[in-house]
């Protein structure tokens, strides 16, 4: 074929793009698409097309939609984990005149996958999703406001996702690390498709984390249960309510740094340029005003469900309600002005400094409160060390010294000699493994069984807490100490054999938290197996506090054929308490969303755009742009949203669950 | 004695003894144990930073592991299901962290303004001996971060070299810092903490060696393919010996004029160290206005013209001229490129000439 005529059918995408001449790359594509294309013949075979698309596909319930976020979480989590193996592996061998088996252009790729990866498709899945499943629960709520929105904000994510995960196989990945640093990412320096994958997987993901947390926010503040004031919120909402607000400010900037420098690359312009009046360091500015907030929009929620899980299994109320709220409201505040800690090192002046320094610092007194309110909550409790108790515990201990680490780093004579050190790679992941990814464990095997009406394995469970715990420890602390020696990060290779202990150390360690993953997802498959044996049929089966638990499990899809009334902080705990008996009759029509596909459409073709663009391939761009605004607007012309569910059908699910939701207090 | 423990005991006092091993030799190194009174500086800070807040932490976890084991469920703990406040117990969980902060606040605050980089050194060493002595006239030298090596430019001396920075002991030394195309951060752990490096603008950094050292620098900012080997030997040497090393660079009979330099702009890794006789004294200043190659507008003359039309651009240009490539949809079909697949996985063990070279 003619090669102009080729350029402008298929961009820049050629056999060349497809790395046939990698085994392993190869292989794993082989595995990943036969595995794919089993599910698919599965889904075919079984005839569940009609299913999954009815239930899952087109659903605008909150509870599956959280369902989804959490899975998309936990198959992203596998391909980040793959990645910090290769790195860790990479690090353990690569001494001297072993440059070990990542070449350096091929290790960038994986460290800024990596990154990305565990932030925008794990993290932020597993807070959205479980933060979807539970707070309209805890509100007292049917759905959230928007229904749609939220199903729309799902598949987005997942386009994101899904970009990622092809450039695995179509050409590269960026190699400008998690927040595609300018100047590397700049088009002079990295002409490829790597920062456009990540540019266009994270706008599209950007715009569905942007409008969930509109949703949330709304949500919260309209929606709650007569009679739950602010005051009388749970715990957990409060954080929710905190984490979205923040994200509704920050996300806007972080859409309007990419788009900056979507506009350098595609257009020409000079923004983060270092000729022609561009500022790289605008851009670190930027992202740094979503990407130190972002920190909290994560660790806030995870804060959320550390307290419910220790007022539920100390069997007390939580200690300090309001100065939690307040610590929690003076946090979402303080983190907006803190970004520039990270990068002391610039140059901006010992008095803006210590400004920053002394702000980040300040942070750390409400978050030192939280952790004494905890403790208080445990002191004169009864406490029951369930698994999600354990990993409340294994939280305190492990975070604590991650937050202390965290003040050392905002003192900037200190910050001179740690910044972008493995010490501070260190403290990172101390924060995040031990505050959210402790949390979303947590929070999963606590939340388990009012999702699908089952506990989960005990043992299997305990096996994936102390292969985490364990491994967290094992494979972090000799990252500490490499990086007080000075050891930079984003190191494909070292001169000094010295440190090559620590490292194979640190592997180990990774090995072990592999042992954590593999022993969650055994314990799902073992718990789905044993299902009926860890069946509960009371709707509560923790003895807890707050709304959630006082409907059954797995909850109808409207939640509650009555709203609540509430008149106490631990809603659910108060009505037990009064002896409530759940009512037989009497039932009324409910109001409820119709199921809509326009979400996994839209979504779909913003991810063929976003391909598009990547690759070049204007006309099949412009096309997706044109059938994006067509999809549109033609669901803006769907009136037909919503319907009554009647009496006699709420009365019949309500009677099937026929259950007492309580047998005296 | 150790062999009558319980082996659980021994054992996990080994692992202590291993941890506590780790951290000494953490101390041998240039961070903990660095050879400029900067860096030491930098280093006490660490320290009292980390001791205040053991104050609190300490605590802190000892009775989360307390309060965990003596309220388990069933275990006689008294168990006050009411109790869900108490104001002066508040007051304290607020106060307490409250202090700590103002103090390493204070501290942050004068640390921060009397180790600032920009800043001059007070003093060039601690000890009174050396102190005693006139002080000598700072030294100057231009660091520029390339693609992936330190060119260093000593200019009143006038000479470069690459990846080679020799300092004489107890003088204090002002660093011009500046990049040609990434960011990178130069640091050498011994020396003091790091500064960026970055296209089109200066940073500075004052700092001293106090004693002969054989060390090395480099950059800790990520800035591309050849970041990893971007390392420069760092050497503190007498006065004696300093000179000599001018002596010898000066005689290597090689300048960094225009062609060399800007063969040496070409990307490059593992750069070996290089020593230059002669510099051109404006060559720094024109790396940092982006003005090195023949006939580009220097960024202060781009200023000063600057509220002009855009006809009054410097030397009868029309336009900028610039060697930045144009955005992806100005390009026709052809010079859309393509993108193949880079990525490899090979044996470990093999020279860094194995790699695949783009």
């Amino acid at each position: 074929m003619d090669q102009s005529l080729s350029k402008i059918i298929f961009g820049r995408l050629s056999w060349e793009s497809i790395p046939l001449h990698e085994p392993i790359l190869l292989g794993t594509f082989i595995v990943v698409a036969l595995g794919g294309i089993a599910v698919l013949a599965a889904v075919t075979k079984f005839k569940l097309w009609g299913y999954l698309w009815r239930e899952w596909l087109t659903s605008v319930d909150h509870k599956k939609i959280g369902i989804m976020y959490l899975i998309l979480g936990i198959i992203m989590l596998v391909r980040g984990f793959a990645d910090a193996v290769m790195m860790r592996a990479q690090q353990a061998i690569a001494f001297g005149a072993n440059q070990g088996y990542l070449p350096p252009h091929h290790y960038d790729q994986v460290f800024t996958a990596h990154g990305t990866i565990m932030i925008f498709f794990v993290a932020i899945p597993l807070v959205v999703g479980l933060v979807n499943l539970v707070m309209p629960l805890q509100i007292g709520a049917r759905d959230v406001a928007f229904p749609f929105l939220n199903s729309l904000s799902l598949w987005l994510t997942v386009a994101g996702a899904v970009l990622v995960m092809i450039s695995l196989f179509i050409g590269e990945f960026s190699t400008a690390g998690w927040l595609n640093y300018v100047p590397v990412a700049n088009l002079q320096n990295s002409p490829g498709t790597g920062p456009d994958y990540y540019l266009w997987a994270l706008q599209i993901a950007g715009v569905g984390t942007t409008l969930s947390a509109i949703n949330m926010v709304t949500t919260i503040i309209k929606m709650r249960a007569p009679g739950m004031t602010m005051m009388k919120m749970p715990v957990f909402t409060w954080t929710a309510l905190c984490s979205n607000v923040l994200a509704v400010a920050i996300f806007p900037a972080l859409t309007g740094a990419f788009a900056l420098l979507m506009l350098d690359r595609y257009v020409g312009t000079n923004f983060f340029t270092n000729d022609l009046g561009g500022n790289p360091m605008m851009y670190w500015n930027l992202v740094w005003i979503w990407g130190h907030p972002e920190v909290y929009v994560l660790v806030l929620p995870a804060f959320g469900i550390y307290s419910e899980i220790t007022s539920t299994f100390t069997g007390k109320r939580l200690f300090g309600y309001s100065s939690m709220v307040y610590a929690t409201v003076v946090i979402t505040i303080l983190s907006y002005i803190v970004w520039l800690h990270h990068f002391f090192t610039m140059g901006s002046g010992a008095s803006v400094n210590s400004f920053f320094g002394i702000a980040t610092m300040v942070i750390s007194i409400p978050t030192g409160a939280k952790i004494f309110n905890w403790l208080f909550t445990m002191y004169r409790g009864s406490i029951r060390f369930e698994l999600p108790m354990m990993w409340v515990v294994a939280f305190m201990l492990t975070f604590t010294v991650g937050g202390m680490t965290g003040v050392l780093l905002a003192v900037p004579p200190a910050d001179f000699v740690l910044h972008n050190s493995l010490f501070l790679v260190a403290h990172f992941h101390n924060v995040i493994i031990g505050g959210v990814v402790f949390a979303m464990f947590a929070g999963m095997t606590y939340w388990f069984p009012k999702a699908f009406g089952f506990k989960l394995d005990e043992f299997w469970g305990k096996v994936a807490f102390w292969g985490w715990v364990i491994g967290y420890w094992v494979a972090w602390t000799p990252i500490y100490i490499v990086g007080l020696m000075g050891t930079t990060r984003r190191v494909s290779h070292f001169d000094d054999p010295t440190l090559q202990p620590w490292f194979v150390v640190a592997a180990i360690g990774a090995l072990i938290i592999g042992v954590g993953i593999i022993g969650f997802v055994i314990q799902i498959a073992v718990s789905i197996k044993n299902r009926d044996k860890l069946r509960d049929t009371t709707g509560d089966p923790w003895d807890g506090r707050t709304l959630e638990w006082s409907t059954s499990s797995p909850p109808p899809f409207y939640n509650f054929a009555f709203t609540p009334v509430i008149s106490d902080l631990d809603a659910w705990y108060d009505m037990k308490d009064r002896g409530y008996q759940k009512p037989t009759g009497g039932f009324r029509p409910i109001h409820m969303p119709h199921n809509t596909g326009a979400g996994v459409i839209i979504s779909a073709i913003a991810m063929v755009m976003g391909f598009a663009m990547i690759w070049y391939i204007w006309w099949l761009a412009a096309l997706s742009l044109v059938v994006l605004v067509a999809a549109i607007i033609i669901h803006t012309f769907n009136y037909n949203r919503d319907y009554y569910v009647p009496a006699d059908e709420v009365a019949e699910i309500e009677n099937a669950r026929g259950r007492p939701a309580v047998t005296g207090a | 004695m150790i062999q009558r423990l319980h082996p659980r005991v021994r054992r996990f006092g080994t692992l202590i003894l291993v941890a506590a091993a780790g951290l000494l030799s953490a101390c041998q190194r240039a961070v903990l144990n660095p050879a400029g009174d900067v860096a030491k500086q930098q280093r006490d800070i660490i320290y009292i930073s980390t001791g205040l807040m053991l104050l609190i932490i300490v605590p802190v976890m000892l009775l989360i592991v307390i309060f965990a084991w003596r309220y388990r469920k069933g275990q006689g703990g008294t168990y006050d299901p009411e109790f869900d406040h108490s104001t002066s117990l508040e007051l304290i969980i607020w106060s307490a962290p409250l202090m700590i902060i103002i103090m390493l606040g204070a501290l942050t605050w004068s640390s921060t303004h009397l180790l600032d980089p920009f800043r001059p050194l007070d003093r060039v060493t601690t000890d009174p001996a050396v102190a005693a002595e006139p002080r000598k006239e700072a030294l100057h030298v231009q660091v520029v971060s390339m693609d992936w090596k330190w060119l260093f430019i000593y200019p009143d001396q006038g000479i470069a070299t690459v990846n080679e920075l020799v300092l004489p002991v107890n003088r204090e030394v002002r660093f011009d810092i500046t990049s040609t195309n990434m960011m990178n951060t130069f640091y050498a752990p011994t020396l003091a903490g790091m500064i960026y490096a970055m296209p089109g603008m200066q940073s500075q950094l004052h700092a001293v060696l106090n004693r002969p050292v054989d060390d090395e620098g480099f950059s800790a900012n990520y800035s591309g393919r050849g970041f990893s080997d971007m390392r420069f030997a760092l050497h503190g040497v007498d006065d004696g010996k300093f000179d000599q090393w001018i002596a010898t660079a000066k005689g290597s009979g090689r300048a960094l004029d225009l062609p060399t330099y800007l063969k040496l702009l070409q990307p490059s890794e593992k750069v070996p160290a290089m020593r230059f006789a002669g510099v051109d004294q404006d060559l720094y200043r024109r790396i940092l206005e982006r003005c090195i190659e023949p006939g580009k507008p220097c960024a202060t003359e781009v200023m000063a013209h600057e509220p002009m039309e855009a006809g009054a651009m410097p030397a009868g240009r029309e336009s900028m001229p610039t060697s930045k490539p144009e955005g992806a949809l100005m390009k026709s079909p052809e010079e859309k490129g393509t993108q193949p697949n880079r990525n490899r996985f090979v044996a470990p063990g093999n020279e860094a000439d194995k790699r695949p070279t783009h």
